[in-house]
């Protein structure tokens, strides 16, 4: 099974559960990616998230079956509660873990200067777009890789590529950023909790649904109403930059269709873009979606390795909203 | 004025977001140089770079007045630095070694390789550890993203006095929210970003953005998304004084910006002047919910 013609980059893929770590490793995972059950992660959901003994045994399983476990430790430290993130750090250090995942400055400072043996990512929640970027964290904290924000097109990261001194890993499947990720303050305008600060976009306790006298239904986030869905369209989670709005004149989609990201039809173009790493988003969703998506990359990234033909198409069904887009990676709005 | 042995507030004008005629925008800064109580002003593009060339032409011009009348000026560099072009762009105002640098996207920290800068809302400075490490970088000087609350502001506040790094914060005008790598305002008139026509120009104060019941909401600007309300901050800062934030920043409106700026200094002195700013911008809805570590957009009771 291993033996490849041609270069694969490693597949990266996401858990929120332990149970989902091990499907992910099954299901043919290089790398599962996760984080500690708090505002540690930028995945804070309820039900969510790894304990210190969860990440041990996760990282231990992974091992076994010849995969690595990264450490998401990316939000942005609370002022006067660092301590809370740096023991995030020595703790997935302590569990084992192949690399440790960050956005901010300070916390690459302290894990560069406390654990230099152990691999630095750049989170995308730095968003560091530019190679000028990427060259200060490379030369600053030792970043080793950077994920790279989901607003480059494949000949920006081709060119990128070129010119940096680190490994990039690149998004290739589901939930979608419209807005610089790390640079977005939408949510905490509207419900006072942020993927910043709280590691939480739209959080669910402010989101409600309120049905109009004509059967249709609006989504709310706050105070806002960030949708409203006709009797019998399917009713879409209130994220601000994927909701309809009145401006200038227009009603409907003003930043972005609802679309998650489906990049297996640009898979030949972005593996020879220079990529060492593909990263499949989604911790906060089901063992049934990691599986399917895991396999379902895998198989292209074997396929490809062959040099057969790639199967498009066979995700759309596990997009959100049953939508799916190229993204960045194939601008047309340039 | 100032009480003995305590350093006097210090206005500062912020970069003007919106995308103004040249001619509007240098007499919009020769007025704030010539009549207006503020003692620092940021000049230069952060929002788009296509913006940039029809500036340039009269920004010496405006620096030169600015001096003179006695304020510090400070060069913005843009937040969102997508292409070689914009690299290059940054590159040559931190090579600037006449004025210092607010340095909005990371690239820009590279560039100045050390020396005296400032810090701008757009660089994430959440914790004492990140503000050191900048401080240790040259920074003296940090703008602070709207949404960090006046409690960790004054932590903020009190890690800088260690390493003398002054501490800046909004208290007027749209909130920068968020930035992309798309425009909204081109896409909202069919339009593609290299062929765009510019018409962000049609909206110096931003495009209101409303719920569909009408509610508003945020204001487009290119790749900017802002919040509708305006940030009003008159009342805390003699809060914000007493833990050693000095600094506070006016965002440019398309509105008096000389008398805005007279009752802020009136504020800084601790009058109340929100019933005034009220009455000077009627249509404006003001809000403060952020200072709490509330939504953005509510306005808290006094």
């Amino acid at each position: 099974m291993k033996k490849q013609s041609r270069k694969t980059p490693e597949l990266v893929c996401p858990a929120g559960t332990p149970s989902a770590l091990r499907v992910a490793v099954d299901a043919g995972a290089d790398v599962v990616y996760c984080g500690f059950r708090d505002e540690t992660n930028a995945r804070n959901f309820p039900g969510l998230n790894f304990s210190r003994a969860e990440m041990s045994e996760g990282t231990e399983y992974a091992h076994k079956h010849k995969a690595r476990v990264y450490a998401a430790i990316n939000t942005f430290p609370q002022a006067g509660n660092t301590a809370l993130w740096h023991k995030a750090i020595d703790d997935a250090v302590g569990c084992g873990a192949d690399a440790l995942i960050v956005a901010d400055m300070g916390l690459a400072a302290y894990a560069a200067r406390m654990h230099p043996e152990t691999r630095l990512h750049l989170s995308v929640q730095a968003s560091a777009s530019n190679p000028d970027a990427i060259r200060y964290y490379c030369e600053t904290f030792n970043v080793k890789r950077v994920v790279l924000p989901r607003v480059l097109s494949i000949p920006e990261i081709t060119a990128l590529n070129g010119n940096i001194p680190c490994e990039t890993e690149a998004f290739v499947f589901g939930g979608l950023c419209v807005m610089a990720e790390g640079r977005c303050l939408l949510s905490s305008y509207a419900t006072g909790k942020s993927p910043n600060m709280n590691g939480v976009c739209s959080p669910a306790g402010d989101v409600r649904y309120a049905q109009g006298k004509d059967g249709s239904m609006a989504s709310k986030l706050g105070a806002f109403t960030i949708n409203r869905f006709a009797e019998g369209e399917p009713a879409g989670y209130p994220t601000i930059c994927k909701g309809r709005f009145k401006c200038g004149g227009e009603t409907g989609y003003i930043f972005e269709e609802p679309a998650s990201l489906d990049a297996l039809s640009m898979m030949p173009e972005l593996l020879q873009s220079g990529v060492a790493a593909l990263k499949i988003e989604g911790r906060q969703r089901g063992k049934a979606y990691t599986e399917a998506v895991v396999k379902a990359f895998r198989k292209a990234l074997s396929d490809y390795a062959r040099g057969w033909p790639l199967e498009i198409g066979a995700l759309i069904a596990l997009a959100e909203g049953g939508q799916s887009t190229a993204g960045a990676y194939d601008k047309t709005w340039r | 004025m100032a009480v003995k042995g305590k350093k006097a507030a210090k206005l500062t004008l912020g970069p003007v977001l919106f995308n103004w005629a040249p001619e509007k925008w240098r007499d919009f800064h020769f007025r704030m140089a010539d009549e207006a109580p503020v003692d620092i002003v940021y000049i230069g593009e952060v929002v788009c770079s296509k913006r940039q060339p029809f500036f340039a032409g009269v920004l010496p011009d405006v620096v030169e007045r600015l001096k003179k009348a006695g304020k510090s000026v400070v060069l913005s560099s843009l937040a969102m630095v997508m292409n070689g072009r914009e690299a290059k762009s940054v590159r040559e105002l931190a090579a600037n070694e006449d004025l210092p640098v607010e340095v909005n996207d990371v690239s820009a920290l590279a560039a100045l390789d050390g020396r005296g800068h400032v810090i701008g809302p757009y660089i994430n400075v959440y914790n004492e550890d990140t503000l050191a490490h900048l401080a240790a970088g040259g920074a003296r000087r940090l703008c602070l993203a709207p949404e960090i609350p006046f409690a960790a502001a004054k932590i903020l506040a009190a890690a800088g006095k260690k390493c003398k790094m002054d501490i800046e914060i909004q208290v007027f005008g749209r909130m920068p929210l968020a930035l992309s790598a798309r425009c909204y305002h081109a896409r909202l008139h069919k339009l593609s970003k290299d062929s765009c026509q510019f018409v962000c120009a049609n909206d110096p104060d931003g495009l209101s953005l409303k719920t569909l019941d009408d509610l508003g909401f945020l204001a487009v600007n290119g790749i900017m998304t802002m919040s509708d309300t305006y940030l009003d901050l008159s009342e805390k800062m003699p809060e914000m004084e007493t833990a050693g934030i000095r600094h506070f920043r006016l965002s440019p409106q398309d509105c008096d910006m000389v008398k805005v700026a007279g009752l802020y200094r009136r504020a800084a002195n601790g009058d109340s002047v929100a019933g005034e700013l009220k009455e000077l911008l009627p249509a404006v809805r003001f809000s403060d919910g952020y200072y709490a570590g509330a939504a953005g957009y509510k306005r808290l009771p006094a």
